[in-house]
């Protein structure tokens, strides 16, 4: 973690670029990245006209980042974990073979765990050990521990689970999971079964001009961040000791408490340097925190390591939820929305996990940011034999709006009016009440978003060049594909309420303020932003501002690092307390009311405290009128949004079906600002994900129902030779709910790609491709299906 | 047998089917290096054999007496080679897990071609896998590495 502090790192000259403010285009030393504000204010009038560089960077080029596989303590044992080979059954017996000196190691079961055998995220489902039944291949029962990583590997050779299948064939897909013959792994296969209404599908239907319907489909997501998942634990004065790498030190704490039944302030959990996480490491590192706490536990006071080699990592871990949507809208000549109606369905895998909230959200994204009295969205979440899937950044969202923007362009082309023009028809306007029933409020303007996407690449001109170049009868084919779309940042509907966030700062006497919070920083930049939103909060310099090692015996519990949260929710909690932590300095250490950094610092010096440090805490805020009816999906499910328009433009190998990406816009109003090149890296990096997902990730399952693809050489992912020059724009109207108005927008770019792309090959060939990833040989196969 | 890594000449007490990458690592506990896949395909590992971009995970040991290996601690002893200057010029790192790979790959050709076009860096470059998505600011850093400094190849 950077915690660089000191008078020494405090006083460098920042490597400040002035920016320049109001209407003006500026570069941010972005590839053609664009900033419009529209009003000045105070708050950032200071500190972010800089942009500093971020806090994690130096030790990122120099390799001294500790990653959880680059600790290592004395006597530290390697793990490993047996798991079921069947997608369902029992477990008869376990025979662990003789010729293994087996008190050389340590064996966990789960009759060793002394507390509950299962890790919460919604329910009490998902066993950390399996006792007798399960429900997917894969799922882990035996965990073993040596010091010798070669010993290790032949004691796993040398335990063998005797598993009786289920009698009936395993359920794979939404459509077996739903049928009624098949089996059953909970009542109907149904985890969730939600409905979103507004209006009445019912009473339009029959009088509305044209109707277009069409079903939709994605595939699952591996995450592939490039550090695998793993944890160490170890037992230090009573206490055990987890570190690793993680999204949420506080699931992991809650986890560790229920599973090894210790006491609260018995059990502490760290957060190393995280390699990349994308929502994978929400859930997961609990079960593997949990697996190597009960080996450490059992081991005599040796740490363990449990640290997953790729393969197992991809073919045992959640991926994003698979979709099927079945979409009608019904429009008026003129192109006016009539009704949404949708029935989307997510597979959630053989436990509940976090499919219900995946779900709501996905629900809540399905009928886009559209003005249209009459929505109904009816959204399920199935079982099937798969291992769970899980959070990936969009969290539900990519899923539904693919099928809601890619159906938009099949209603564009039924009747004959342009894809761009369809949309600023109908786009939400401040004073519209949204699908989830949510008025509108100013200042944004989705249709100047929509405006800045379509000039930054002269979207018209393009559209023509590419009839023109197609007319010509080439063998590669161009065309032009957007989307236009919403994301709400923070917990859906009250979860905010539920998590009560605290955050606070740390202050010593020589004026180092450290920001105390469980968010962690997974490569997204929260260091730097949290840093930058405290440092203007105070009115210090960025370099007076760190961020504290997410540890839960010293951080208190700021929520789950997930939801595009982080900005709005915990930086607006930090504003508090700063704000807080002047008020105290102005009335216990004579701080004047107007002050320069000196004399920030020498009021720090005078603080009253024990122990030369001061600590300030402040708890979430739950913005007046926002309240969300969870029965009826109606409310205010988000604090604010992210609003975005994404361009795609591609060209088509009609020979091979190969699909380049030549160039993409990127084109959102997130409020504000608060680091540009951060929030630009936040958007190139989404885009690359949801290029991926449009066009090359698949996830093949084999007949047990795992990832059988599960190397890097046949699970492909973008490489630099696949990425366009991607242009990320900016409004900035203040509209959001956190620090300074800015809004969330770490899962935005993952929701616009994959629509864009696809409505753009559409767009080229004159097919009708519906779902992702759209591999070469679907295109080949849509172009003979024309 | 012996290895010069990082410019110290080094006893390798590992078999000699052992991939360079776990040697690195666990013998000489230089952590820069990082373990990604395993089997070549993410660059995660890349040091240098020589002077040419290797992945160590899929090099056995046993094949490399008398090279010289250098790791991302053996680039510059200060963070000050001028490929690392130039990525937090950019400000590259998001995560972070792949730089190091990323950097020695970088590095490699720009000393082989001081003057890389996007052509070049891309044929260089694409075996390094960034699931963060930082190849446009990698591809940035990459030029202004090769205009910044006359490039001076350190390894
Ligand atoms: S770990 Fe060597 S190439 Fe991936
Ligand atoms: S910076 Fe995260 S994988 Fe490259």
């Amino acid at each position: 973690m950077s915690n660089r502090s000191g008078l020494q790192a405090i006083l460098a000259v920042p490597r400040v670029c002035p920016r320049k403010r109001g209407m003006k285009w500026v570069e941010d030393g972005t590839e053609n990245a664009l900033y419009t504000s529209m009003h000045d204010d105070t708050w950032g009038a200071r500190v972010l006209q800089e942009i500093p560089l971020r806090k994690d960077g130096n030790e990122k080029v120099r390799g001294t980042a500790r990653y959880v596989a680059d600790v290592s303590y004395h006597g530290m044992l390697h793990a490993a974990t047996v798991r079921t080979r069947q997608p369902g059954g029992t477990v008869v017996s376990i025979t662990f073979d003789d010729h293994v000196p087996w008190s050389e190691y340590v064996v966990v079961t789960a009759k060793d765990v002394p507390g509950v055998n299962a890790v919460k995220m919604i329910e009490w489902d998902q066993p950390v050990l399996v006792e007798a039944q399960f429900r997917h291949a894969g799922e882990p029962v035996v965990l073993v521990a040596h010091p010798d990583p070669q010993a290790l590997a032949r004691a796993v050779a040398a335990i063998h689970i005797d598993e009786r299948a289920c009698a009936t064939a395993p359920v794979f897909t939404i459509d077996e999971a739903l049928r009624p013959e098949t089996r059953r792994i909970v009542a109907d296969n149904v985890y969730r079964d939600y409905l979103m209404a507004k209006g009445s599908v019912t009473d339009v239907e029959t009088t509305t001009d044209l109707v277009f319907e069409g079903e939709y489909q994605t595939g699952a997501q591996e995450h592939l961040y490039i550090e695998p998942q793993g944890m160490i634990a170890r037992v230090e004065d009573g206490v055990l000791i987890v570190e690793g790498s993680m999204q949420c030190p506080y699931y992991v704490h809650a986890a560790l408490v229920a599973v090894t039944a210790l006491p609260e302030d018995r059990v502490r959990v760290q957060q190393c340097t995280t390699g990349g996480a994308f929502g994978g490491k929400e859930e997961y590192p609990s079960h593997i925190a949990c697996h190597a706490a009960l080996l450490a536990l059992k081991a005599d006071g040796h740490p363990v390591a449990l640290i997953y080699r790729r393969g197992e990592d991809m073919a045992v871990t959640p991926k994003r939820h698979p979709s099927r949507s079945r979409v009608r809208l019904g429009a008026s000549h003129d192109g006016r929305l009539r009704f949404i109606d949708i029935d989307f369905v997510i597979d959630g895998g053989a436990y509940l996990t976090l499919s219900p909230v995946v779900l709501s959200r996905g629900v809540i994204h399905a009928a886009g940011p559209y003005r249209c009295d009459n929505v109904r969205v009816r959204g399920r979440a199935v079982a099937t034999n798969h291992p769970p899937f899980g959070a990936f950044r969009g969290f539900g969202a990519p899923q539904s709006i693919f099928a809601l923007e890619v159906a938009l362009d099949g209603l564009a082309r039924a009747l004959g009016v342009a894809p761009d023009v369809l949309r600023a028809r109908n786009v939400l306007v401040p004073g519209d009440i949204s699908p989830a029933g949510q008025k509108i409020g100013g200042p944004l303007d989705m249709q100047r978003v929509i405006d800045q996407a379509l000039e930054a690449c002269h979207y018209h001109a393009k559209v023509e060049a590419c009839h023109r170049w197609n007319a010509q009868g080439h063998a590669i084919r161009k065309g032009v594909g957007l989307a236009t779309f919403y994301h709400g940042a923070g917990f859906t509907g009250n979860g905010e309420l539920t998590l009560r966030s605290r955050a606070g700062l740390r202050v010593s006497a020589a004026g180092v303020v450290e920001i105390l919070t469980s968010t962690t920083e997974m490569g997204q930049g929260m260091q730097t932003t949290l840093s930058r939103i405290v440092a203007e909060a105070l009115r210090i310099p960025y370099e007076g501002v760190c961020v504290a090692r997410p540890d839960t015996r010293d951080v208190p519990n700021s929520g789950p690092t997930v939801a595009s949260r982080t900005c709005m929710v915990v930086g607006a909690i930090l504003v508090q307390a700063a704000r807080k932590l002047i008020a105290r300095l102005c009335a216990d250490a004579a701080l004047p009311p107007s002050y320069s950094y000196e004399e920030f610092r020498a009021a720090c010096a005078r603080l009253p405290s024990s122990d030369g440090v001061t600590i300030i805490t402040a708890d979430y805020q739950h913005p007046a009128g926002r309240d969300w009816d969870e029965s009826t999906f109606q409310g205010s499910p988000y604090a604010s949004f992210a609003w975005a328009c994404y361009v795609a433009e591609v060209e088509i190998d009609t020979t091979t079906g190969e699909v380049s990406v030549l160039d993409f816009t990127a084109a959102q109003e997130v409020g504000r600002v608060i680091h540009p090149t951060v929030a630009a890296g936040q958007i190139e990096g989404g885009v690359v994900q949801g290029i991926g997902y449009a066009l090359f990730e698949e996830v093949r399952f084999g007949a047990d129902g795992q990832m059988a693809n599960n190397r890097v050489t046949n699970y492909i992912i973008p490489t630099s030779a696949d990425i366009p020059p991607i242009r990320a724009l900016f409004q900035e109207s203040r509209h959001g709910a956190g620090p300074g108005g800015a809004a969330g927008i770490g899962e935005l770019p993952m929701d616009g790609p994959a629509p864009a792309i696809i409505n753009a090959i559409n767009a080229a060939l004159g097919t009708d491709l519906r779902h992702v990833p759209a591999l070469p040989e679907h295109i080949l196969a849509a172009m003979e299906g024309r | 047998m012996r290895i010069v890594i990082n410019g110290t000449d080094r006893e390798v007490h590992s078999p000699p089917d052992t991939p360079l990458l776990w040697v690195i690592r666990d013998e000489w506990g230089l952590i820069g290096t990082k373990y990604g896949c395993g089997i070549g395909v993410c660059g995660a590992c890349t040091v240098h054999l020589d002077t040419i971009p290797i992945r160590a995970c899929s090099v056995p040991v046993g094949s490399l007496a008398g090279h010289r290996v250098t790791t991302i601690e053996g680039l510059s002893p200060d963070g000050q080679h001028p490929v690392q200057k130039a990525w937090i010029a950019e400000d590259v790192p998001q995560c972070g897990y792949c730089q190091s790979g990323q950097i020695m790959s970088a590095a490699a050709l720009l000393a082989r071609h001081p003057r890389p076009t996007d052509r070049d860096i891309d044929t260089a470059m694409s075996g390094n896998l960034c699931r963060c998505g930082t190849y446009a600011r990698i591809r940035r850093a990459i030029h202004r590495a090769g205009k910044d400094a006359p490039y001076a190849e350190s390894s």
